[in-house]
């Protein structure tokens, strides 16, 4: 195996990684909120049921992030592993 | 050709010199208003002066070339592309419907505002920087090569042409419905006005002009959007971040709901509609005899009337209710089990608005709990499978580009997605503590204005002079419009609601169009019938085809479908099943095969559609055959599992693909300019 499969395959797995955890991320803040709505909106902060305010915002913010720290960390893995191209 | 940071620099310009002029525009028209311009004609200057300028993009865009036709030459820089694919993305169901939507159902309807954003993390992650790798023209593109052969591609056409069709329709229907409503143009006429806008922007240019008038459509929608809840929070709140403030009114919303079901008055009204409910019943259940006897009581009435000499219009009005009669007994069972079932539905109170899955006992509260999880996938995983989305990430100029533009997307669809929960409280909370316990005879005049549309509806049945919400009826398109209204804001705030409504149904119909004629002239015609067409007759294959398919969407939109809004419904069902399970499968696993995708695109697409016809009542089905109690809406709960495990099992029967299918799956793997290998063989 040479050189440059190597390194390929070890960007290929950091990827994989950086996926899964982001994807588990997203299926909690996805589902977890609307599944315990009722117990989440028992709890009020800032005037906000907390079950309501998952699923109309605090979920939408998350899944920016999600995709912006997607962006940022594949970037650097790009870097690490030498595949980076500047467009 | 332009290098990118000097385009975008350029674009940049071009566009704040747009929103600049617009708003001019709408400041000129309020001003005109002051000075006593019609409603008619702002709202008639806000349609012609849009499409005018979508039309001068279009043909400042227009190009032969066939990179940019379909793609937009690939050098969309990510900020714009974003707000492109925002465009494309929120149709007039998201701008008009969302917030009625989210008035009626409350939490429920949150599944909407978590699905329609939440699919974008798996178009980042799974899917949109694995296809601009790939770099080609359409969905099925990835699909025939991925999966060797014109079969995996066929399924792939027919799928993104069934889903795209029915919703391409729903948007030139929308366009009529704006236009008839809030402008005051006819239906017909409003149809071909849309049809119009949506060629001028496509027809010539393609994907390239459609790109830049989908930018422009953003900035009109997303302002439209904003300015008049944003006024009103002001109002209301003395902060003007409705986002943040519709809490506090949330809160005491909750309130004022406990207090207003427990009024006497109001349960007094419910129980005369539960009475109305049951003579209706009865009334249905002695069908011939009833409908006899309901004709001569009027007959008779109308003799009364005219012997005691009473005023012409209570005559009139009398002999209008004897016309009215339904003919036959099926006609009158008809009409009569949609009065029950309307007056069955004022019967109970609505659930507050914060409750998240209301039902009358524990079996019904986990119904609705199943459903909103069941929805919220389905919407997310069809996000990421709809096909005019996907293709919008081959026009960036690299891999790392169409990331961070999937970023710019979501962010730019979040902000509406995010105020429209806004707009449904608001509105609530007017209504239910301004409008209810009013005097019905000094309601507010657009209940009046509105009425005459039949978007209003008030009906004093209890006769106290006073409106009890249960008497009240509001179209649930009605709920964006009363923002402006409530806020007390000149008629030029509704003209640009109008006309954001206006840019978010064409941006959408456009980017569909545009897949269904490149699916049918590329990957039919070009792929697979004549591989040796010059460009030349390519473009002038797409062109027709978008002709073609545009005069039969607006032809079909012209007829009022009633079951149209329904298949918007079901596009995102059919899209999930037929798509998701074999794109992201053949990226992340190697050993699919062309056997195993073609099985599992069918299977998951079968089983969703089959679920449908099972449970629909519009195909003949029912809700008792459901499983699990989901409705046929989220069936793509059930065909996306079933197409992963279909395309797995099959996948591993039968032998594995290729080496070169293999090293394709590697090629797109590695960002940009790595791998070459494949790029040179292309």
């Amino acid at each position: 195996m040479s050189d440059t499969d190597a390194r390929r395959q070890a960007y290929w797995r950091a990827t994989m990684r950086l996926t899964a955890v982001l994807l588990l991320l997203w299926g909690g803040v996805s589902f977890l909120p609307g599944w315990f709505a009722e117990e989440m909106n028992t709890i009020v902060f800032l005037g906000w049921p907390v079950g309501f305010y998952m699923a109309a915002q605090g979920a939408l913010i998350v899944f920016l992030l999600i995709v912006w720290l997607y962006d940022r960390w594949m970037t650097r893995i790009e870097r690490r592993y030498g595949m980076y191209n500047e467009d | 050709m332009s290098t990118t940071p000097a385009l975008f620099r350029r674009l940049g310009r071009y566009y704040a010199f747009y929103v600049v002029g617009f708003i001019g525009l709408v400041g000129l028209l309020a001003v005109a208003e002051q000075f006593g311009l019609s409603a008619r004609w702002i709202g008639q200057i806000f349609l012609f002066a849009t499409i005018a300028i979508y039309a001068s993009i279009g043909v400042m865009s227009r190009t032969s070339d066939v990179s940019e036709y379909y793609v937009a030459g690939r050098r969309v820089p990510a900020l714009f592309n974003g707000m492109a694919t925002a465009a494309d993305w929120m149709s007039a169901a998201s701008f008009i419907g969302l917030a009625g939507t989210l008035y009626y159902s409350g939490f429920e309807g949150l599944a909407f505002v978590t699905g329609w954003t939440g699919g974008y993390v798996l178009v980042a992650l799974l899917l949109a920087p694995f296809l601009r790798k790939f770099g080609q023209f359409t969905i099925p593109d990835f699909l025939g090569a991925r999966y060797e052969g014109h079969f995996a591609r066929m399924v792939g056409v027919f799928a993104a042409v069934l889903a795209s069709f029915v919703y391409v329709v729903a948007q030139i229907y929308g366009v009529g419905l704006i236009t008839s409503r809030f402008i005051g143009v006819e239906f017909e006429i409003g149809v071909f006005v849309g049809l119009a806008g949506i060629l001028v922007c496509s027809f010539l240019g393609g994907m390239r002009a459609v790109t830049w008038t989908q930018v422009a459509q953003y900035l009109i929608l997303i302002i439209a959007y904003l300015v008049p809840v944003t006024i009103l929070s002001y109002k209301v709140t003395g902060v003007p971040l409705p986002q943040v403030m519709y809490g506090k009114v949330l809160q005491d919303l909750g309130v004022k709901e406990l207090e207003l079901f427990s009024e006497p008055r109001e349960n007094e009204v419910r129980a005369q509609y539960r009475y109305r409910a049951e003579e209706y019943a009865r009334k249905i259940s002695d069908l011939p005899d009833s409908l006899v006897a309901e004709r001569m009581g009027q007959v008779q009435r109308v003799t009364e009337l005219r012997t005691q000499g009473a005023p012409a219009r209570d005559i009139s009005a009398a002999e209008r209710t004897l016309r009215d009669l339904p003919r036959t007994p099926d006609e009158a069972r008809l009409k009569w089990e949609r009065v029950r079932q309307d007056s069955l539905a004022r019967t109970v109170h609505p659930a507050p608005h914060a409750q998240p899955h209301p039902g009358v006992d524990q079996a019904g509260r986990n119904s609705a709990r199943n459903n909103f999880i069941a929805l919220t996938f389905v919407l997310m995983v069809g996000t990421a499978a709809l096909p005019h989305i996907l293709v919008r990430y081959y026009t960036t100029p690299s891999v790392s580009s169409a990331r961070r533009s999937v970023f710019w997307s979501l962010f730019f669809i979040f902000l509406l997605y995010v105020t429209a929960p806004a707009y449904a409280v608001f509105a609530k909370w007017e209504v239910y503590s301004n409008l209810v316990g009013s005097n019905i005879g000094t309601l507010p005049h657009w209940v009046t204005s509105w009425g005459r549309v039949g978007l209003v509806k008030v009906e004093d049945i209890n006769g106290d002079g006073i409106l009890q919400l249960a008497e009240l009826t509001l179209n649930s398109d009605v709920i964006l419009l009363l923002v402006p209204e409530i806020a007390g804001l000149p008629y030029v705030v509704s003209g640009l609601v109008a006309a954001g409504g206006l840019a978010a149904a064409l941006s959408t119909a456009d980017g569909l169009l545009l897949t269904i004629s490149h699916s049918l002239s590329h990957d039919l015609y070009y792929k697979m019938i004549n591989p040796q067409a010059s460009t030349q007759r390519r473009l002038v294959i797409t062109k027709s085809q978008l002709l073609v398919v545009a005069v039969v969407a607006a032809w079909v939109a012209s007829l009022r479908p009633d079951s149209i809004l329904l298949m918007v419904g079901l596009a995102f069902s059919i899209a999930a099943s037929a798509f998701f399970p074999a794109l992201v499968l053949g990226i992340f696993w190697r050993r699919a095969n062309k056997w195993g995708a073609i099985a599992g695109m069918i299977a998951g697409l079968g089983i969703t559609l089959y679920y449908i016809m099972r449970t629909h009542p519009f195909f003949g089905g029912n809700m008792g055959d459901a499983w699990f109690d989901i409705h046929p809406i989220s069936s793509g709960v059930f065909g996306v599992p079933v197409g992963f495990i279909v395309i797995t099992i099959v996948s591993l029967l039968t032998p594995p693909p290729s080496a070169e299918v293999q090293a394709l799956v590697d090629y797109v793997r590695l960002p940009d300019r790595i791998g070459n290998v494949h790029e040179a063989a292309k």
